[in-house]
């Protein structure tokens, strides 16, 4: 789903300055865990449409944000609010413990 | 209420439920926080038959959760919290996880293994700030860098393998004047002119702040402590089993789950499968076999309680 793609470029814009909340899953095609974690979070773009921005940024092509937040595992999904990180996960995870971290974000 | 609860979502804990299902069973795996096992954090598989190619670990556990699914198998993505695994005579076991309990006519229990750490001062605070057990997830954040790895094993020489793809230099780090890796894993990483090897050597302390910036490696030979500049040190050198969380189950002297009649333990009802009780094969074929093996156990005895 390219839409959910967000690049060094985009960053500032769509993540930084978003009135809503962002979670952003870093990741790479080469790293396998994090196939597994894409479709979760595809889905969870769709549920939490409205209340809860997600993108994906891919570290091979966008090293600038990474090394920024100091993303050295993947898949790492890091939460955004108000243009600062507020929560990070690290690894592959099931679904519901993703939407756990979200709902506490959410409500926070 | 369900005949049998799977806590684990390895290997073993997933075959165990793809035959319960089948045998009409109604299962829950507590998959945990985080599932699928150790082979989440490995690369190709090439020793799982079936595979002539190899397979990505994760996509293995990927399809064996698939295979589960299709047959009924439930899952909740919470981690094992606590186990009433001493119910009155022919009582349901209460398993916690989350903040929701579980009841079961019978258990099996398929935590696995998890990475042991060094136990060295600097190492717990720096996971994920260039402590890693997991190269083929972070190995990228190493391009250019300088790296060690500490074990002597078959992982070990694959974590090496993996880092040597980005990291300008793999130092290899072992204890022993030996590496017990299999051949081909061994000339595999010697063969490598990015990794280096230092015999009789240990960490005893990983430097930094923020991250990771050095180590002091010690010659536990002469004794002699030196300094050196490194980026990130992975940890290879084996695994703790998952058995701390169960009170009632006997252990043996290593802390594995004392295993008797090949699948059970010394609660009648509860069995037992894979890396959990197995330190010697540790493999993720043999603990497909004993989740296998575990679960056409408790099928018979679930029959045999009716």
């Amino acid at each position: 789903m390219s839409d959910l793609n967000i690049t060094d470029q985009s960053f500032e814009g769509e993540v930084l300055k978003n009135e809503l909340p962002v979670l952003v899953d870093f990741w790479a095609p080469w790293c396998a865990p994090c196939r597994i974690v894409s479709p979760i979070v595809e889905e969870l773009a769709k549920e939490y449409e409205g209340k809860l921005k997600v993108g994906k940024l891919n570290v091979d092509d966008n090293p600038d944000t990474s090394a920024r937040y100091g993303v050295m595992s993947i898949p790492s999904l890091i939460f955004f609010k108000d243009g600062k990180p507020v929560k990070t996960m690290v690894g592959a995870q099931g679904k519901e413990n993703f939407k756990r971290g979200i709902e506490e974000v959410l409500s926070s | 209420m369900y005949d049998v609860i799977i806590i684990g979502s390895g290997p073993a804990g997933l075959t165990a439920a793809i035959y319960t299902t089948r045998a009409n069973l109604k299962t829950l795996v507590v998959a945990g926080n985080k599932w699928g096992g150790q082979l989440m954090l490995t690369t190709l598989v090439e020793n799982y038959p079936g595979f002539p190619e190899g397979i990505q670990g994760p996509d293995l556990m990927m399809a064996m959760k698939k295979q589960a699914e299709r047959f009924g198998t439930e899952f909740i993505d919470s981690d094992f919290a606590s186990g009433d695994f001493d119910p009155p005579a022919g009582g349901l076991f209460k398993i916690t996880a989350g903040d929701k309990t579980y009841e079961g006519k019978s258990v099996i229990i398929a935590t696995g293994a998890d990475t042991k750490w060094l136990g060295v001062p600097g190492e717990q605070e720096k996971i994920g700030k260039g402590v890693s057990s997991c190269a083929p997830c972070d190995a990228f954040f190493f391009k250019g860098k300088n790296v060690i790895v500490v074990g002597g094993g078959d992982s070990a020489m694959e974590e090496a393998i993996v880092l040597a793809d980005f990291a300008s230099s793999v130092t290899m780090v072992h204890r022993k004047d030996s590496f017990r890796a299999s051949q081909i894993m061994q000339d595999r990483a010697k063969k490598n002119p990015k990794i280096k090897f230092l015999l009789n050597a240990e960490i005893t302390k990983i430097l930094g702040e923020e991250k990771v910036i050095g180590a002091e490696v010690k010659n536990n030979k002469t004794n002699k402590v030196s300094k050196m500049d490194i980026d990130g040190v992975f940890v290879a050198i084996g695994h703790v089993p998952n058995t701390k969380v169960f009170q009632g189950i006997e252990l043996d002297e290593k802390g594995y789950i004392k295993v008797r009649d090949h699948t059970k333990t010394n609660i009648d009802g509860v069995f037992v499968a894979g890396d959990v009780h197995d330190s010697h094969y540790r493999q993720a074929i043999t603990a497909a076999g004993y989740g296998c093996a575990a679960a056409l156990e408790a099928d018979h005895w679930l029959r045999g309680q009716e």
